[in-house]
């Protein structure tokens, strides 16, 4: 029983937990890409670099508020800097789609044009970064590091495996679930939410109606700059904030928005939890829970992995170009809000 | 005037550029000019190969990238000498889970083929073969991969190459390119444009990482050096009666002369392919295949209805474009004269090229390459340019300003902003490019 026991503290320890925090940051991002996909009719790859902006002036105004003394021990400061983080970036993205992609929805583009409009759109916003920041790797995170230590973990339980919770996980997690939380309540029950999910899902009849586009637009582009930052922020507090870690990032969140059903919200925060344990399960190294499972004469000399760490990423590009070839509706097939 | 500049736009552009080259060849020095034409010509096969996709058929690839790393591989696979040790040691393993490999493929395909009717559980027995393939793969191959790169893994620790000439691995990087891009090609050209764009990105990022991990073939990140060169080394020429004398005629340094005859010699070669290639695109275009490709791109369902393969013609033109790219990975590597799979990122190797390709004017050859010369040039340049403009405009500011610090130092990153405004105004204000598709009336 007690080795049951250990068996899944170990799971819980290095699967579950490092699991649901990523999932929740990869949820987040691909939030973003599915609301722009199912109001604008795009894939925007400009997505990675406006969560590196959004984090980025976190960390500026975290710096600034670290310098006046102020902090919300035990959570870290940055928490309280990303409303300022969430407006600047905001309105950046306005002054985006005011003088780039407008023009281009003006004229009706094709799809393609407005991809790699939104590739241009990512060069400058990835030089803008780099510009202010610079292209090295920033900490920002403050507080309390640990809410359960392992050492205080085995104590409490008497078992010989530990586990740990730290700080930006909880507050990933718990983060994560407010923000969809709101999200959705949002999108079913206010009349602004309504009309976003009405022109995403028949603009003529939408606009037939009275709903104006550009409100609908324009609240879009704020509900995506907002998860942005926000996932932005959390990712860079839970490992560390580098630019080119976000453009990195671009492929899982495009990863989980397409296997949850691209335009479809419910399906994008699916696919975030199914991108982030595909990774750990296909990596994790087994031999731990297969030595407390297993008989006692049993030994091992491999990790038992289905996969090398160093594949960890490749397997999100690789369950996408699966799921592209196979169902390219996703699990939820969605094309609307 | 306006008419003027139409009816010699071609010459007006390309003689621009080459007045760029000459005036950095004066203000910074020769070399530096000639550095950046051999990796202007390598950019502009690339971005002949991203034209022959999108600008003839309208295919959207992200995936430059892979094919131009797989092009670099042909040149370590084809010209460094193999290690015979690694072949003793591990090569029997290697084989095996090669054949253990291709006999899961086929098993896998036959599967496929044969159990139609079943179609519930059609991925559940594919799901199960790979499985059992992966598994026994993994028996056979890991002690013959771990052997390989246990022999003097400092100096060598992988198969090695056949130790043939450099430019042997041009085609051959091509054939890889094009082997690939018929697998992916098969499976992913059926999806919808951004859908195709997002899985070739998926499947170029995946291609870096099997590079990237796989050390027994490629040495992963430890890079392979020395790559063998098919122009003679400095050291030799300076060496060379006749060179030391040509050089003292031309009244210029030995070691300068030198340096300067190996890039003129690279930029020869790289000047004949893109002559044979442009030669070769140019007739493609004008043929009733490039007349049949433009039909596709503009009206499939017309083209389809007219009795065009539409899907087969896709994948021709994508194996095609997609070998131009993997030549030009090659020749990269080539005169870069190693190999190093940290190298390659997507903003580099491919938005880039795209980007050359869309400000240069796509469904045009020589769009194309004078897209790869400007854009390769503005980014090797947008840094001297930046530094200088920062520091004029901040010349009155104090020299010890924290300011005026933080701005030279961003001013590395100017390109990266410099590119995306091009681009961005490109496509509002001349979405066709700097040399348009000729209108075909």
């Amino acid at each position: 029983m007690v080795d049951v026991l250990n068996a899944l503290t170990v799971l819980g320890n290095f699967l579950i937990i490092p699991g649901l925090t990523y999932g929740s940051q990869l949820a987040l991002g691909a939030l973003g890409v599915t609301l722009v996909y199912g109001v604008l009719r795009f894939s925007n790859f400009a997505h990675g670099e406006t969560m590196a902006f959004g984090a980025m002036i976190t960390i500026l105004v975290t710096w600034g508020l670290q310098a006046a003394g102020i902090s919300i021990q035990p959570l870290p400061t940055a928490l309280l800097a990303i409303p300022v983080g969430i407006a600047v970036t905001v309105l950046l993205t306005l002054l985006i789609d005011r003088f780039v992609y407008r023009y281009h929805r003006e004229r009706k583009a094709n799809p393609v044009i407005f991809l790699i409009v939104s590739i241009g759109v990512m060069f400058f916003m990835g030089g803008l970064i780099r510009f202010m920041i610079g292209p090295g790797d920033q900490i920002f995170f403050d507080g309390t590091r640990f809410i359960l230590k392992a050492r205080e973990f085995k104590q409490m339980t008497g078992l010989d495996e530990g586990l740990s919770l730290r700080m930006t996980q909880a507050v990933t997690i718990i983060t994560a679930v407010i923000i969809v939380a709101a999200m959705f309540w949002f999108l079913n029950h206010t009349r602004t939410g309504k009309s976003m999910r009405a022109y995403s899902d028949n603009e003529n009849l939408a606009l037939l109606s009275g709903i104006n586009p550009d409100r609908v637009v324009m609240i879009t582009w704020i509900l995506v700059a907002a998860l942005a930052t926000i996932a932005g922020t959390l990712y860079g507090l839970d490992k560390s904030f580098k630019p080119f870690v976000y453009m990195q990032l671009l492929l899982p969140i495009f990863a989980s928005a397409i296997v949850g059903g691209v335009g479809n919200p419910v399906g994008a925060i699916a696919g975030g939890y199914v991108i982030a344990f595909s990774e750990l399960i296909l990596t994790f190294a087994y031999k731990k829970i297969i030595l407390y499972l297993g008989p006692e004469t049993l030994e091992l000399d491999s990790l038992v992995q289905i996969l090398g760490t160093d594949y960890k990423i490749a397997v999100s590009f690789i369950i996408l170009v699966i799921v592209l070839i196979i169902k390219p509706t996703g699990l939820f097939s969605g094309k609307t809000i | 005037m306006h008419a003027l500049y139409s009816q010699y736009r071609n010459q007006i552009l390309f003689g621009l550029m080459a007045g760029l080259l000459i005036l950095v060849a004066v203000i910074q020095s020769p070399s530096v000019a000639l550095t950046i034409l051999n990796l202007c010509l390598i950019s502009a096969i690339m971005s002949l190969g991203v034209n022959i996709q999108w600008g003839y058929a309208g295919l959207f690839n992200v995936g430059v990238m892979g094919f131009a790393a797989l092009g670099g591989l042909a040149g370590v696979l084809v010209s460094m000498p193999p290690v015979s040790e690694a072949w003793q040691a591990g090569g029997f393993g290697i084989l095996l889970g090669l054949l253990i490999t291709v006999g899961t493929v086929v098993a896998c395909l036959m599967a496929w083929s044969s159990i139609k009717h079943l179609t519930r559980y059609r991925y559940w027995i594919i799901a199960g073969i790979i499985v059992v393939g992966y598994t026994l793969l993994r028996l056979f191959f890991d002690p013959g991969v771990d052997a390989i790169e246990a022999i003097d893994p400092s100096v060598t620790g992988y198969l090695g190459g056949l130790g043939l000439p450099i430019v042997v691995a041009w085609p051959v990087g091509a054939l890889f390119a094009a082997g690939v891009a018929f697998v992916i090609g098969k499976i992913a050209l059926g999806l919808r444009s951004d859908y195709l764009a997002i899985a070739t990105l998926g499947i170029s990022e995946i291609i870096i990482f099997f590079i990237k991990n796989e050390e027994w073939l490629t040495r992963g990140v430890k890079n392979v050096n020395g790559l063998p060169r098919p122009v003679p080394y400095e050291i030799d020429l300076q060496q060379a009666q006749w060179f030391q004398e040509w050089a003292l005629a031309l009244g210029l340094p030995v070691d300068d002369a030198s340096a300067m005859f190996v890039k003129i010699c690279y930029a020869l070669l790289f000047i004949a392919v893109i002559g044979v290639l442009l030669w070769f695109s140019e007739t493609a275009l004008k043929s009733p295949w490039g007349r049949m490709m433009r039909a596709i791109r503009d009206n499939e369902t017309a083209a389809a209805a007219m009795g065009k393969d539409v899907t087969w013609q896709h994948l021709r033109v994508f194996i095609l474009g997609s070998a131009v790219i993997g030549l030009a990975g090659a020749m990269l590597t080539t005169l870069d004269g190693q190999f190093t799979p940290v190298g390659y990122n997507p903003l580099r190797f491919t938005f880039l090229i795209w980007v050359m390709v869309i400000i240069g004017g796509s469904g045009n050859n020589w769009g194309a390459v004078l897209g790869g010369f400007f854009i390769w040039f503005f980014w090797i340049e947008a840094e001297p340019i930046g530094l200088w403009l920062i520091e004029t405009l901040t010349a009155g500011m104090d020299p010890q300003s924290a300011i005026r610090a933080h701005l030279l130092e961003g001013a590395a990153h100017m390109r990266l902003m410099t590119v995306g405004l091009i681009l961005l105004l490109t496509l509002r204000y001349a979405p066709e490019g700097l040399i348009p598709e000729k209108k075909r009336l």
